[in-house]
């Protein structure tokens, strides 16, 4: 078994994962970067859309564009870069079990290890489900701005979360028609210039609905809607079908946390962040001294948010490895700090910052 | 036409080696550096594999090579995602019954 | 829909802002008959972190400040009507907009980013924010520029019966 020494190990290349990787090597720590995918980027460049925040956030720059600048950023600072290759395990809590092109093992001793594999789409049971149509919001994102294919052309959305109204938009751009999208609560989720956008190309939203069946035999051919009462039960008699090819959910993502609590890093229960993700303090430290965390998979937010914690896990791992005097680490950290807090304001924002407080807060008591 | 030719973000679909593959005996094309399961959409099949009690079919669900919803048999070798998977010229891909068998 | 259910509907139920909301929205600003070119509309109505607006624009119209949550609040006397807020805000969510442009005529520049564009001259179907058509609309010029980042601008000019109502155009 070939075993090799990195410094710093980071483990995604998602928005996170890149952006720690090049904050630690901008301080002067030798970063592998490792992903199982044959490209790096994670979501990033699934996003064609113009993102939000401040300049220091690159708002108004779309999310692929983002992705080529961390990207020339990356091999600008020649990073070691392992692609097609998986982080199976990690072991004593320094050592990464990697698998290369699905055939080469090879044992990485690393000092410190960030963890940033973000989340994995949710889904919802229903009668027919399992018909080639339904799929996840972000796999039909996949297919129509990363492999340029329609997984179908006239769709029903169920959820109506950011996730579910950009990848609408995005699905009227590529072509398809949008039908309608559900939403089981009695007001939307999505920001309101999100909703805007699509209501405004003629796509209806159903609020305190979802989505009661797929029908279809090989697949599917329509769905049947169905109106929710206060408590969330189906009103019977209020059924309607749509005629659709595709069913889209996008109910919410979960961390994929499976290294992460695999390698023994405590867990919190975050409800409004997706579910249990690894607790962590102000800078992205696991309870395990050389883990650290970023991103969705220690909290669902956004790509923005991610790539700020990605920075202060870098920052904080190449710290606590003596890179950088600590007026420059103050400095830094000072910033970055202020840069994610900003993306928590408002009223979107103040669950999110909320639910970050309250895992940074019980970081000591868990440990 | 499931194929995006032109998209107001993405600009024109730009030109890509063609991948010959077989697919269940027919063969159709593909491009050079696409995934399986993009190829096989764009040539409207939808359906990747059959489940053995039931004989239901399965297509994607979420794309990034987590669910396993999409695997085939490609080239012998059974529970491929095809997801993630790129084509390879002369690629033999099969719908695949329950979890498949080794060849 | 109905008038009705216009005037009842909310964005978080409908998905679009409804005039209502606009009109008890301070920072809505509607330019009226005497402005003489068209100027930026804001129809930012959600606090959320996001600046672009103010950033881009050359000339200070467009007020935020360090809390960039704030809702923007734009001075149409100072705007110029050059347009790069319109491709510059990532949720859309901005046009200009001239009350009195010619003779029963007013004036729209939205943002667009579908296939196919229309072209200069091309007779099309205005739509609400519910993407009802509710007037024809006759396309002045279609602007796309590499400073606008893929968002095209469509300049139109339409029945000014319809003045508050019209923000987009009825895909082709």
């Amino acid at each position: 078994m070939k075993r090799v020494q990195r410094e710093i190990v980071v483990i995604g290349s998602g928005p996170a994962g890149l952006c720690a990787a090049i904050e630690a090597a901008q301080a002067g720590a030798g970063v592998l970067l490792l992903d199982e995918n044959a490209k790096p980027g994670g979501q990033l460049f699934k996003q064609i859309h113009k993102f939000f925040g401040s300049a220091d956030h690159r708002a108004g720059v779309r999310g692929l564009d983002i992705g080529v600048q961390l990207l020339k950023q990356a091999e600008d600072l020649n990073i070691e870069v392992w692609l097609n290759s998986e982080a199976c395990g990690i072991f004593d809590q320094n050592s990464v079990w990697v698998v290369r092109d699905k055939q080469h093992s090879i044992t990485v001793e690393a000092q410190r290890i960030i963890i940033a594999t973000g989340a994995v789409e949710n889904s919802i049971n229903f009668p027919g489900w399992t018909l080639p149509g339904v799929m996840g919001a972000g796999a039909a994102q996949t297919m129509i701005n990363v492999n340029r294919v329609l997984p179908g052309h006239r769709v029903l959305m169920v959820g109506s979360g950011n996730v579910g109204v950009i990848v609408s938009y995005q699905l009227l751009q590529a072509g398809a028609q949008v039908v309608a999208i559900v939403e089981a609560a009695p007001t939307l989720g999505g920001y309101g210039v999100h909703t805007a956008k699509v209501r405004r190309a003629g796509v209806p939203f159903y609020a305190s609905h979802t989505v009661k069946e797929a029908r279809g035999t090989d697949h599917v051919k329509s769905a049947v809607l169905v109106n929710l009462d206060s408590n969330w039960q189906p009103i019977d008699g209020s059924e309607f079908e749509v005629e659709v090819d595709t069913i889209c959910i996008a109910t919410g993502l979960t961390p994929a946390v499976e290294l992460a609590f695999g390698s023994g890093c405590t867990p919190v229960n975050s409800p409004a962040l997706g579910g249990l993700v690894p607790v962590h303090d102000a800078g992205m430290k696991s309870s395990n001294e050389s883990i650290y965390v970023a991103g969705d998979v220690c909290g669902v937010e956004e790509a923005s948010t991610a790539m700020e914690e990605g920075r202060i896990a870098g920052l904080c791992a190449a710290h606590s490895l003596s890179y950088l005097d600590e007026a420059a680490f103050s400095r830094r950290f000072e910033q970055l700090q202020h840069n994610v807090n900003a993306l928590r304001s408002g009223m979107f924002g103040q669950r999110r910052r909320e639910a970050k407080e309250s895992i940074v807060s019980s970081y000591g008591v868990h440990r | 036409m499931n194929r995006i030719v032109d998209h107001p973000i993405l600009g024109p679909l730009a030109d890509a080696e063609v991948v010959h593959i077989i697919v269940d005996g027919v063969a159709l094309t593909a491009r050079k550096g696409e995934m399986i399961a993009a190829a096989l959409i764009a040539n409207g099949k939808n359906t990747f594999r059959r489940t053995v009690k039931r004989d239901e079919p399965r297509g994607i669900y979420c794309g990034i090579g987590r669910c396993t919803d999409c695997v085939m048999t490609v080239n012998g070798i059974p529970n491929v995602r095809t997801c993630v998977t790129e084509v390879a010229e002369g690629m033999v891909i099969e719908t695949q019954l329950g979890s498949g068998e080794w060849q | 829909m109905s008038r009705r259910e216009h005037e009842e509907s909310r964005l978080k139920v409908s998905g679009a802002v409804s005039l209502a909301e606009l009109h008890q929205t301070a920072e809505y600003i509607l330019p009226d008959e005497r402005f003489s070119k068209p100027v930026a509309v804001i129809e930012c109505i959600e606090a959320i972190p996001c600046n672009p607006c103010e950033t881009a624009c050359p000339v200070g119209a467009i007020v935020i400040g360090d809390d960039i949550t704030t809702l923007p609040v734009i001075d149409p006397t100072i705007c110029t009507g050059c347009g790069i807020c319109v491709a510059a805000c990532p949720g859309l969510a901005i046009y200009l907009k001239q009350k009195n442009h010619g003779p029963g005529l007013s004036y729209i520049a939205f943002p667009y980013e579908y296939l196919p564009l229309p072209k200069a001259g091309d007779v099309v179907t205005m739509a609400n924010r519910y993407g009802e058509g509710v007037c024809a609309g006759s396309v002045v010029r279609v602007v796309k520029t590499t400073r606008f980042d893929r968002t095209a601008i469509v300049h139109a000019t339409y029945d000014s019966a319809f003045y508050e109502d019209v923000v987009n155009m009825v895909r082709l």
